[in-house]
C-alpha cells in the first residue's frame, strides 16, 4: 500500500515536469510552424527552428515541403497531402477537415538548400552509423554556421571513428566559413580538409584561401597544392591502370598475329575477325546457358573459352590450307587475300546475327568494382589484366618447352635450315596458324566483356595490334609483351593531356618517328635470315 | 610488260579513249531530255566517279606495280586533294551559305568561330587551291616516304605504316576543332570558277576534264615506265639490294615515285569531289585505301592499262550490286580479293595477253611469270 502510495506521488511530482518539457518543446514547434506563413526567408528561419526542436514530426513537414506536399491553412497551421491526396494535420498527424482554402507553401532554391541541411542536422544523431555518415556528408557539402552546434553535440556523442572523421571534416568545413572562427581553429580546419584530400575539400580550401589572408590563406594554398599533387598522383596511376588494361587487350589481340608474322611473315588482316569469331563464340554460348542451364551462368565464360579457342583455330588452319598455302613467297597478295576475306566473314556474321550489336553479360565474379586507395579498379578489367599474363606465360611456356615450340622457333629464325633438318614446315605453318588465331578467338572471349559484341569489333582493334606487333618486333613474345603495355598505357597517358583522338594520332606519329630508330621493332631477332 | 607490248602507238590509242569516252558522254548529256542519244545526268556523275576513281587506281599501280610498294594509305592523298578542293568550292559559296556569313562557311558559324583559321587563306583563289591539290598531298607522301624509305621500311611494314597514317588522318578529320567540317565535311557547293555546279554543261566539262587529266597521266606514267628511269624503278621492284649495290639510289628514286603518285591521287581527288558534291572524313577510311588497291589487283598490276579498267569495273559492279543486293557486294568484294590473288596474279588484262602462254609454259616460267616480283618483298 505505502508502495502504491509513493508510486503515485513520484507520479504526481513528474507529470508536471514531463508535460513542462513537453509543453515547452510543444510551444517552439508551434512558433516554428507559424514561420512557415511569412515570405522565403522566413521560412527559411522556421525551418532551421523546426529542425532545432529535434521533434519527430519534423523530418515528416521538411519531407513534405520538398516535395512540394505541404499546405498551409487561414488559420496558419500545416497540413500534408499524401500520395493519395488525404489530407492529415502535420502537428498530430490525424486526418485533418481545413476550415478553409489551403495554399501550398512555396519553395525556391534557398529554402530547398536549408531543408536538405536541416534533414542533415536531423540524422545527425540517427541511431543507423550509415545514416550519420549520410547526414555529415550532406552537412559537409554544403555547410550551415547554424548547425554548428548540433554538429559539435553529435561529435561527443560520436562512437564510430569513421563517422567521427566524417563529422570532424563537416565542422571544418563550416569553421572555415565562419570569419570569427580564432585563426588557430582555422588552421586545425584546413589540415583537417588537406586530409580528405578529394575534389570536394579542394573547393572549400579554395574558397578559403579567397577570403582570408595571412596565415591562413597561406596554409590553405599549402594545402591545396598538396591535394593537388595527391590528386594528380591518383588520377596518374589510374591512367596507368586504365594503360594496362587497355595494353592487356593489345597483348591478346596481338600476340597472335606477332606468331604467325614471326613464323610466317604472313600479315594476317582477317585477325582481328578471330577475334570476332571468338566474341560470337560467348555470345552463342551464353545464349545457350541462358535457355538450357540458366544455373552454370557464372561459368559461361570458362566454358566459352575452350570452345573459342577451338572455333577460331578451325579457322584458322582452314584459311591457311585453303589460302595462305598458295601465296607463301608473297606476303603482300596474302595481305590482300587475307583482308578480302575479313570482310567476308564480317558479312557473313552480319547476315547470321544481324548488324546490331549482341549482348554478352559478365558473370557475378566479373562485375563490380574495388577501391584501392583514390583508385577504381572494375572487377572485369582486373580479370583481363590477369587473363591475359596467363595466356601469356601459357605461350611462352609453349614456345620453350615444347617439341612444337621449339620447331616454330627453328622456322622463325632459319626457314629453309629448318626444312633441312627435317622440320615439317608446313605442318608448322598450319599449326602456328592455327595456334595464332585461337588466341586470337580466346582474345574474343576478354573482349566480349568489355566492348559491344557486333560485326565490327575486330576492326577496331587491328590496327592497334598491327602498331604493336611493329613496335615490339616480330618472333619475341616480349617484344609483344613490352610492346602492347607501353602502347596501352601511352594511349591512356595522353588521352588526358591531349584528348582521345589527339592522343592517339601523336601515339601513330610517334610510332612512326620509332621505327627511324628501330626499322625491325624493339627487339628484332638477330641473324641473316632476317637481312634478305 | 603490257604496256610495252602496247606500243607507243597502241598506248596512244589507250590514252584517246578515256577522253573520247568523256567527249562524247558529256556531250551527249547536253542532247534535249527528249532525244534519243540523251544520255541522262547521273550516267555523266557516275562515270565521272570511275574516272576519278581510275586515276586513284593508276596512281596505286605506280607505286605498286613498278616499284613495289604496297601503299594502303594512297586513299588518304586522294581525300586530301579532295578536301583542297572542297575548301576552294566552300569559299565560293560565299554569302549563299544558310548563314550568310560572306567569310566564314556554315560550319563554321554553325561552332561559333569569329574568323577563318590560317590554313583557309587564300582557298577563295583557284590558282592558291589548285596548287594546295598536288602540294599537301605531295608534302605529306614526300615527308612520309623520307622517313619511311630511308629507314628501309618496307613490304608489309611500309603496308601496315601507310594503313596507321590515313587511319590518323580519318580521325583527326572527324575532329570538329580542325577546321575542316568534322563528322559532316564540306558540302553544299555552288559553284566552280564561276559555273554553277548543278548545270549539265558544268557536269559534262567535269566530266570531260577528269578523262583528259586521266589520259594525260596515263600517257606520263607510261614514258615514266618506259623510259631508264622506268627500268630502274622495276629493278627496285624485283631485287631492291641488288639495285642498290649496282649504284643507284633506291630510296630516292622510291621518294620520288612515291611523291608523283600521291599528287596525281589528289588530283583525282579534287576532280572527285565537285562531281560528287562532298567531302567528308570517311574518304579516309582504310577500307577505302585497299578497296583502291583491289581496283588494280583485278585489273592487272604493273600495266597501267588494267589499273583503269579494274575501277571501273569494280565500281560498276559496286553500283550495280549495292542498288539491286546489298547484302551480297561484300561477298562479292572480299571473294574478288581472294579470287584474283588466288588465280588470276596479272588480273584482266593479263587474262587477255598471257593466259595462253602462261598455261603452256613449264612451272618455273610460270613462277616467274606470276609472282616473280614479289618475291624480292620477302
Amino acid at each position: 500500500m505505502r508502495r502504491w502510495v509513493s508510486g503515485l506521488l513520484l507520479l504526481c511530482a513528474i507529470l508536471p515536469a514531463l508535460a513542462g518539457g513537453r509543453l515547452a518543446r510543444a510551444d517552439e514547434i508551434d512558433d516554428a510552424i507559424a514561420g512557415f506563413a511569412g515570405n522565403f526567408a522566413e521560412v527559411e528561419q522556421a525551418i532551421g527552428a523546426l529542425a532545432a526542436t529535434d521533434d519527430a514530426v519534423a523530418p515528416k513537414i521538411l519531407e513534405a515541403l520538398a516535395d512540394g506536399r505541404l499546405r498551409i491553412g487561414p488559420d496558419h497551421s500545416l497540413y500534408i497531402e499524401d500520395a493519395k491526396g488525404a489530407l492529415v494535420e502535420a502537428r498530430t498527424g490525424a486526418a485533418a477537415d481545413p476550415p478553409g482554402k489551403l495554399k501550398p507553401v512555396k519553395v525556391n532554391n534557398r529554402v530547398r538548400r536549408a531543408v536538405e541541411a536541416a534533414m542533415g542536422q536531423l540524422t545527425l544523431l540517427s541511431p543507423d552509423p550509415g545514416q550519420r555518415m549520410n547526414a555529415a556528408d550532406t552537412l559537409f557539402r554544403s555547410p550551415d554556421p547554424g548547425r554548428l552546434p548540433a554538429l559539435e553535440q553529435a561529435l561527443a556523442e560520436e562512437t564510430d571513428a569513421r563517422v567521427k572523421a566524417l563529422l570532424e571534416q563537416a565542422r571544418a568545413a563550416i569553421l572555415l566559413m565562419v570569419p570569427e572562427t580564432p585563426d588557430a581553429d582555422k588552421i586545425a580546419a584546413v589540415e583537417t580538409l588537406a586530409a580528405r584530400g578529394d575534389q570536394a575539400a579542394r573547393v572549400l580550401l579554395g574558397t578559403a584561401a579567397e577570403k582570408s589572408s595571412g596565415e591562413i590563406a597561406a596554409a590553405a594554398n599549402a594545402a591545396l597544392k598538396s591535394i593537388d599533387r595527391e590528386l594528380a598522383f591518383w588520377s596518374g596511376v589510374q591512367s596507368v591502370y586504365y594503360g594496362l588494361s587497355l595494353g592487356s587487350v593489345l597483348l591478346l589481340a596481338a600476340i597472335g598475329l606477332a606468331i604467325t608474322f614471326g613464323v610466317m611473315g604472313v600479315i594476317n588482316m582477317a585477325h582481328g575477325e578471330m577475334v570476332m569469331l571468338g566474341a560470337y563464340t560467348t555470345f552463342v554460348v551464353q545464349d545457350l546457358i541462358r535457355n538450357a542451364a540458366p544455373g552454370l551462368f557464372d561459368y559461361s565464360l570458362l566454358i566459352a573459352l575452350p570452345l573459342a579457342f577451338l572455333v577460331a583455330g578451325a579457322a584458322g588452319v582452314a584459311i591457311e590450307r585453303g589460302i595462305i598455302r598458295f601465296l607463301y613467297g608473297r606476303p603482300l597478295e596474302t595481305l590482300l587475300a587475307t583482308f578480302g576475306l575479313s570482310l567476308v566473314l564480317q558479312q557473313a556474321v552480319r547476315s547470321v546475327f544481324g548488324p546490331s550489336n549482341r549482348e554478352v553479360g559478365n558473370p557475378s565474379w566479373m562485375s563490380g568494382a574495388v577501391d584501392v586507395g583514390g583508385l577504381v579498379l572494375t572487377y572485369n578489367r582486373l580479370w583481363i589484366i590477369v587473363f591475359s599474363m596467363m595466356v601469356f606465360a601459357l605461350l611462352i611456356l609453349l614456345l620453350r618447352k615444347t617439341a612444337l615450340g621449339l620447331q616454330m622457333r627453328a622456322v622463325t629464325q632459319n626457314r629453309r635450315m629448318a626444312a633441312s633438318m627435317g622440320i615439317r614446315t608446313d605442318a608448322v605453318d598450319s599449326l602456328t596458324f592455327g595456334l595464332g588465331s585461337g588466341v586470337a578467338g580466346v582474345a574474343g572471349v576478354a573482349l566480349s566483356q568489355i566492348e559491344n559484341v557486333s560485326p565490327n569489333l575486330g576492326q577496331s582493334y587491328i590496327i592497334d595490334s598491327f602498331m604493336v606487333v611493329v613496335f615490339g618486333g616480330v618472333g619475341n613474345l616480349w617484344g609483344t609483351l613490352v610492346g602492347a603495355v607501353s602502347l596501352g598505357i601511352a594511349n591512356k597517358l595522353l588521352e588526358p593531356v591531349a584528348g582521345a583522338v589527339l592522343g592517339k594520332i601523336a601515339v601513330l606519329i610517334l610510332l612512326v618517328l620509332f621505327i627511324q630508330r628501330r626499322p625491325r621493332g624493339l627487339f628484332p631477332i638477330k641473324g641473316r635470315a632476317v637481312e634478305t | 610488260m603490257i604496256s610495252a607490248r602496247l606500243g607507243l602507238y597502241g598506248s596512244l590509242l589507250v590514252a584517246a579513249v578515256p577522253l573520247a569516252l568523256t567527249i562524247a558522254v558529256g556531250l551527249l548529256s547536253l542532247l534535249p531530255a527528249d532525244s534519243a542519244l540523251h544520255v541522262p545526268g547521273y550516267v555523266v556523275t557516275l562515270l565521272g566517279k570511275y574516272l576519278a576513281y581510275a586515276l586513284l587506281a593508276l596512281s596505286v599501280d605506280l607505286v605498286w606495280g613498278y616499284v613495289g610498294i604496297l601503299s594502303l594509305g594512297h586513299g588518304a592523298f586522294f581525300a586530301l586533294g579532295g578536301y583542297a578542293m572542297g575548301m576552294y568550292l566552300m569559299r565560293q559559296i560565299g554569302t549563299r551559305g544558310v548563314y550568310g556569313d560572306p567569310v566564314l562557311p556554315d560550319f563554321m558559324v554553325f561552332l561559333n568561330w569569329q574568323e577563318l583559321p590560317w590554313y583557309w587563306y587564300g582557298f577563295d583563289h583557284f590558282a592558291f587551291a589548285a596548287l594546295m591539290i598536288v602540294l599537301v598531298p605531295g608534302a605529306l607522301a614526300f615527308v612520309f616516304g623520307y622517313l619511311a624509305f630511308r629507314s628501309r621500311v618496307s613490304g608489309v611494314y611500309l603496308s601496315i605504316i601507310t594503313q596507321a597514317l590515313t587511319f590518323a588522318l580519318m580521325l583527326a578529320f572527324f575532329r570538329n576543332d580542325m577546321g575542316f567540317g568534322g563528322n559532316n565535311g564540306l558540302t553544299d557547293f555552288k559553284d566552280l570558277l564561276g559555273a554553277n555546279l548543278q548545270a549539265g554543261s558544268t557536269k559534262a566539262g567535269l566530266l570531260i576534264a577528269t578523262g583528259a587529266f586521266l589520259s594525260f597521266f596515263f600517257l606520263v606514267c607510261r614514258h615514266l615506265t618506259q623510259s631508264r628511269f622506268g627500268k630502274v624503278l622495276i629493278a627496285i621492284r624485283d631485287a631492291e639490294s641488288r639495285t642498290r649495290f649496282l649504284g643507284y639510289r633506291v630510296e630516292r628514286y622510291k621518294l620520288l615515285v612515291f611523291t608523283f603518285s600521291a599528287m596525281m591521287a589528289g588530283i583525282g581527288g579534287a576532280l572527285y569531289v565537285p562531281q560528287i558534291g562532298i567531302i567528308n572524313p570517311s574518304e579516309f577510311e582504310p577500307a577505302n585505301s585497299i578497296e583502291a588497291v583491289i581496283w588494280v589487283a583485278v585489273g592487272g598490276r604493273g600495266t597501267l592499262v588494267g589499273s583503269m579498267v579494274g575501277a571501273v569495273i569494280v565500281n560498276f559492279a559496286k553500283t550495280v550490286l549495292t542498288g539491286t543486293f546489298p547484302e551480297i557486294w561484300l561477298f562479292v568484294l572480299g571473294g574478288l580479293f581472294i579470287f584474283v590473288t588466288l588465280f588470276m596474279p596479272r588480273g584482266i588484262v593479263g587474262l587477255f595477253t598471257g593466259l595462253r602462254t602462261w598455261r603452256s609454259q613449264p612451272a618455273k616460267v610460270r613462277k616467274q611469270l606470276t609472282g616473280r616480283a614479289l618475291e624480292a618483298g620477302e
